[in-house]
C-alpha cells in the first residue's frame, strides 16, 4: 500500500513545481493514446483487486466460491457485516478501533515530533547539526521490520512487551518525517519572517506553533498521511510485541484469522468482509486530507 | 500493567530511540537440561498464560477459570504455528518472557525440543497417570520415544480417510476403492469420464508424509545421539512412485489446493475423490456447497488388500514451555483442557478439533450422522483411522524447511520436470545439510 504512494511526497517536496512543458508542441496523438492506455490498465490494475474485494464482501458464503468472481450475486453485504461484528463478540472492533488509536494518535505525535525536529535542524545553528540530521537520515535507510526484534528484546527488558506501548512508543519516531519537515522548512520558512516575530516578543515555541507550523502545513499533512499508513500497515512489529487479542490492529488480527481459514473455512468470509472494511479509514483520510496537498503544491510554485 | 510501568516505559523511550542497532538472539541448539521438572503444586493462587491460535478458545478456558480460582488461565493469541507464533515462541524464550503453556503442532515438537524449549512434565504423577487416556501414537509423538520424558499432553488429530462422491461412483457403475491398486484403476475409468479421481497438491507435503505414514514408513529416526533422515525409505520412494504414475497418466489434477480454483474443481464434480483428514470434512462442505448429501467417507485405500492402516495429516499438542514457574498447574489445565469431556466438545464445535483421547472419540458430538456426507456417521471411520494409525512415526526439527524444499521439487514435477523421488532425494539432502548447518547431530 505503501508504496502506491511513493509519488506523493516527492510532488510535495518540489516546491518549485513541476516543470511544465513550456511551448506546448502539438501532440502527436499515438504518444498520447499511448499514455491514455498505461493510465488506463495501471488504474485497472489498482482498481480490479479493490472491486473483487467490494464483491466478494457482499456475496455469502456458499455464493462466494460457486459465482463469477467479479459481479454481484444476491447483495449481504449488510448481513456480512453484522456477522463480522458479532463474530468473537465483536473482536473485529476493538482491532479497528486499536488501529484507529495506534494509526491517529501515532500519527499526529510523530508528526508533531518530526516537524519539530525538522524545523530545529532547519532553523538554528549549532554544533553536531549536520551529524544529527545524517543519523536522521541513515534512519531512513532501515527499515522497520530489521528493528522489530531488538525492539522486542528491548521491552522485554521493560516487561513492557503485549501492551499499548510495545507498539505505540516505535511507531511516533519518523525518520523520513523529520527530513521531509527540515527540507520544507528549509524552504517555506523564511528567516526574515522568524526575525519579525522574534522583534515582536514572541518566544521561540510561539514562533514554532503560531508562524512556522502554519507555513509548514502542507508538508506535515504529507507526514501526518504518511505515518499514518505506515503505521496502519505495520504489521511486523504488532506480530512479534503483541499476543492479547484485545490489544491488535486490524491487520495482524485479520492475518491471525486468515492464517485459520484452511481449518474454519467459515472465517473466510469474514476475513474478506474485514479486510474490505479496513480500508475504508485509509480511503477517508487520503480523500479528506488530499487537497491540502495540492494546497501545497500551488503554495509552493507561487513563491 | 500499564500505569505502573509507564516510567519505565518513558525510559524506554529514550533507549528504543537510540538503541538502533541489531541484536541476532539465537538461543543455542546445546542439549540442555533434559531433567523432569519437580512437579510441585504451587502454594496460592496461581496465574498462567496460554498462547494458542485455536479460535474460540477463550469460551473453553472462561469455563476452566469459573471451576477453578486458584488456576486462572489467561489466553494469548496469534497467527498459527508456521505462521509466526513458532517464531514468536522462540523469540519469547530467548527473552525470557514465553507464556506457560504454548501449542504446538507435532511435527513442529521435535524442534522445540532440539531448541530446548519445553519442559519435561515425566515427573508429574498426573501426567505420566493419564498415557492410557491418549491415542497410542499421540503419546509418542510427546515423549520422542524417550524414557521419564513427556514434553507436551497431545490435544488433537488428524486421522485420514477417503472422501469420495458416492454418487459419482454409483452412477458410472465404478467400485469404491478399497486399495491402492483399485485406486488407481478407478482413477483410469474416471479420466475416460472427463473427471479426475483427486487432485495432486504442491505444497501440502504433510499430506504426503501422511500417505507414507500409513505405509509404514517414517521420514526421520533418532537413536538418542543422532537424527536419520530417511526421506527416500523404499516406503517413501513407494509412495512417490505410485502417485508419479497418477500423475504422468494425468489421472489427477494438479491444481494449488485450497485456491478457488480447487474449491470449484470438487464444487463442480470434476475431482471425484479426497484423501483427507477428519479436520477436511470442513474444507469440503465450505468449498464445495453445490455438492451436499453427495459425498461419503470410506477408509483410506490399503497396500495390501484386508489390512486397515490409516495416515494422519495435523493435529497439536499443548506444551509447557521452558520457563513456567508452575509446571504442575499447568499440566493440570493441558490435562483438562484435552481430556474433559466438555472441554473437548467445546473444542470441536468451536473450531473442529478432533480429540487426541480414546475416550474422545466416542463423544456425543462425534457420533452423529452429517447432513452434508449424506447423514452418514462419518466420525466413525476416523474414530478406527486414529487407532489405526502407526505409532512410530517421527517428525525432524527442521520441517519448515524440509516441507519448503520437497514443495519445490513436487512443484517442479508437477510442471513436468523430474520426479517425487527427485524431489524427495532434494529434501533429504537438504535436511541433512540444515541439521548439519543447525549443529544438530546427523548420520550422513
Amino acid at each position: 500500500m505503501s508504496k502506491t504512494i511513493a509519488g506523493a511526497p516527492t510532488a510535495a517536496t518540489t516546491p518549485a513545481g513541476t516543470p511544465k512543458s513550456g511551448g506546448a508542441p502539438k501532440e502527436k496523438l499515438a504518444s498520447r493514446t499511448a499514455a491514455m492506455i498505461i493510465m488506463g490498465v495501471s488504474t485497472l490494475y489498482f482498481l480490479i483487486p479493490i472491486w473483487w474485494l467490494f464483491i466478494s464482501s457482499t456475496k455469502s458464503r456458499e455464493q462466494f466460491g460457486s459465482t463469477g468472481a467479479l459481479w454481484f450475486a444476491d447483495f449481504n453485504l449488510f448481513t456480512n457485516i453484522g456477522d463480522l461484528v458479532a463474530y468473537n463478540d465483536g473482536v473485529y472492533l476493538k482491532w479497528m478501533l486499536n488501529s484507529i488509536l495506534y494509526a491517529g494518535t501515532g500519527a499526529l505525535l510523530g508528526t508533531l515530533f518530526a516537524a519539530m525536529c525538522g524545523y530545529a535542524l532547519a532553523k538554528y545553528r549549532f554544533p553536531g547539526r549536520e551529524l544529527i540530521f545524517n543519523v536522521v537520515l541513515g534512519g531512513v535507510l532501515v527499515p522497520a521490520t530489521a528493528l522489530a526484534l531488538p525492539l522486542f528484546l528491548i521491552f522485554s527488558q521493560f516487561n513492557a512487551t503485549n501492551t499499548f506501548w510495545s507498539v505505540f512508543l516505535p511507531s511516533i519516531v519518523s525518520p523520513f518525517g523529520v527530513y521531509l519537515a527540515r527540507i520544507f522548512a528549509a524552504a517555506s520558512v523564511p528567516d526574515e519572517l522568524l526575525e519579525a516575530a522574534r522583534l515582536d516578543g514572541a518566544g521561540e515555541v510561539r514562533t514554532f506553533f503560531t508562524v512556522s507550523r502554519r507555513l509548514m502545513t502542507p508538508a506535515l499533512v504529507t507526514i501526518f498521511l504518511f505515518q499514518f499508513v505506515a503505521i496502519w500497515n505495520n504489521f511486523f512489529l504488532p506480530l512479534i510485541m503483541l499476543r492479547d487479542q484485545t490489544l491488535f490492529p486490524v491487520t495482524l488480527g485479520l492475518y491471525t484469522w486468515n492464517s485459520q481459514v484452511n481449518q474454519i473455512p467459515e472465517i473466510r468470509t469474514f476475513v474478506i468482509i474485514g479486510a474490505f472494511l479496513s480500508i475504508i479509514p485509509l480511503i477517508i483520510a487520503f480523500l479528506s486530507l488530499q487537497r491540502f496537498w495540492r494546497g501545497g503544491l500551488g503554495a509552493g510554485s507561487v513563491k | 500493567m500499564q500505569l505502573k510501568n509507564s516510567k519505565r516505559i518513558a525510559a524506554l523511550g529514550i533507549v528504543a530511540a537510540i538503541s538502533l542497532t541489531g541484536c541476532a538472539s539465537g538461543s543455542g541448539s546445546d542439549g540442555g537440561s533434559d531433567a523432569a521438572a519437580d512437579c510441585a503444586p504451587s502454594d496460592g493462587k496461581v496465574e498462567l498464560s496460554y498462547t494458542s491460535w485455536i479460535p474460540g478458545i477463550e469460551s473453553v478456558v472462561d469455563l476452566w477459570n469459573e471451576e477453578n480460582p486458584d488456576i486462572q488461565v489467561t489466553v494469548q493469541t496469534g497467527p498459527n504455528g508456521n505462521g509466526g507464533t513458532y517464531k514468536n515462541f522462540f523469540n519469547q524464550l530467548s527473552a525470557g518472557n514465553a507464556p506457560d503453556l504454548g501449542q504446538i503442532e507435532y511435527d513442529a515438537l521435535p524442534n522445540f525440543r532440539v531448541q530446548d524449549g519445553l519442559t519435561n512434565l515425566a515427573g508429574c504423577d498426573i501426567v505420566t497417570e493419564s498415557q492410557d487416556s491418549f491415542i497410542d501414537w499421540t503419546w509418542n509423538q510427546v515423549t520422542f520415544g524417550e524414557d521419564d520424558a513427556v514434553y507436551a499432553i497431545p490435544q488433537d488429530t488428524g486421522p485420514m480417510a477417503m472422501y469420495y462422491r458416492a454418487d459419482l461412483f454409483e452412477a458410472a457403475g465404478i467400485p469404491v476403492p478399497t486399495t491402492w491398486e483399485e485406486y488407481a484403476a478407478a482413477a483410469a475409468q474416471i479420466r475416460t469420464q472427463g473427471g479426475y479421481i483427486t487432485n495432486f497438491p504442491q505444497n501440502d507435503v504433510n499430506w504426503f508424509a501422511g500417505l507414507v505414514w500409513q505405509k509404514d514408513g517414517s521420514w526421520f529416526t533418532n537413536d538418542g545421539e543422532a537424527w536419520d533422515v530417511t526421506l527416500t525409505s523404499p516406503e517413501s520412494e513407494e509412495v512417490a512412485d505410485y502417485w508419479q504414475g497418477l500423475i504422468e497418466g494425468d489421472l489427477v489434477s494438479k491444481v494449488p489446493a485450497w485456491t478457488d480454483e480447487w474449491n470449484n474443481a470438487y464444487n463442480t464434480g470434476s475431482d471425484w475423490t479426497w484423501i483427507s483428514a477428519v479436520w477436511g470434512a470442513n474444507s469440503i462442505s465450505s468449498g464445495a456447497p453445490d455438492t451436499s448429501g453427495k459425498w461419503a467417507v470410506a477408509p483410506m485405500p490399503q497396500w495390501t488388500a484386508g489390512e486397515e492402516k490409516a495416515g494422519n495429516w495435523g493435529g497439536s499438542s499443548t506444551a509447557v514451555l521452558k520457563g513456567s514457574e508452575h509446571p504442575y498447574e499447568a499440566a493440570k489445565f493441558a490435562l483438562w483442557l484435552n481430556t474433559n469431556d466438555e472441554a473437548l466438545t467445546m473444542l470441536n464445535k468451536e473450531a473442529n478439533l478432533y480429540p487426541a483421547t480414546k475416550d474422545g472419540l466416542s463423544l456425543p458430538v462425534l457420533s452423529e450422522g452429517v447432513e452434508f456426507y449424506g447423514n452418514q456417521k462419518i466420525y466413525d471411520i476416523f474414530a478406527d483411522a486414529a487407532n489405526q494409525t502407526n505409532v512410530d512415526f517421527t517428525w525432524g526439527p527442521t520441517m519448515t524447511q524440509t516441507y519448503a524444499d520437497v514443495a519445490d521439487g513436487f512443484g517442479e514435477v508437477l510442471g513436468g520436470k523430474g520426479t517425487l523421488n527427485d524431489a524427495l532425494t532434494t529434501g533429504q539432502d537438504k535436511t541433512i545439510a540444515a541439521l548439519d548447518a543447525a549443529a544438530i547431530p546427523v548420520n550422513k
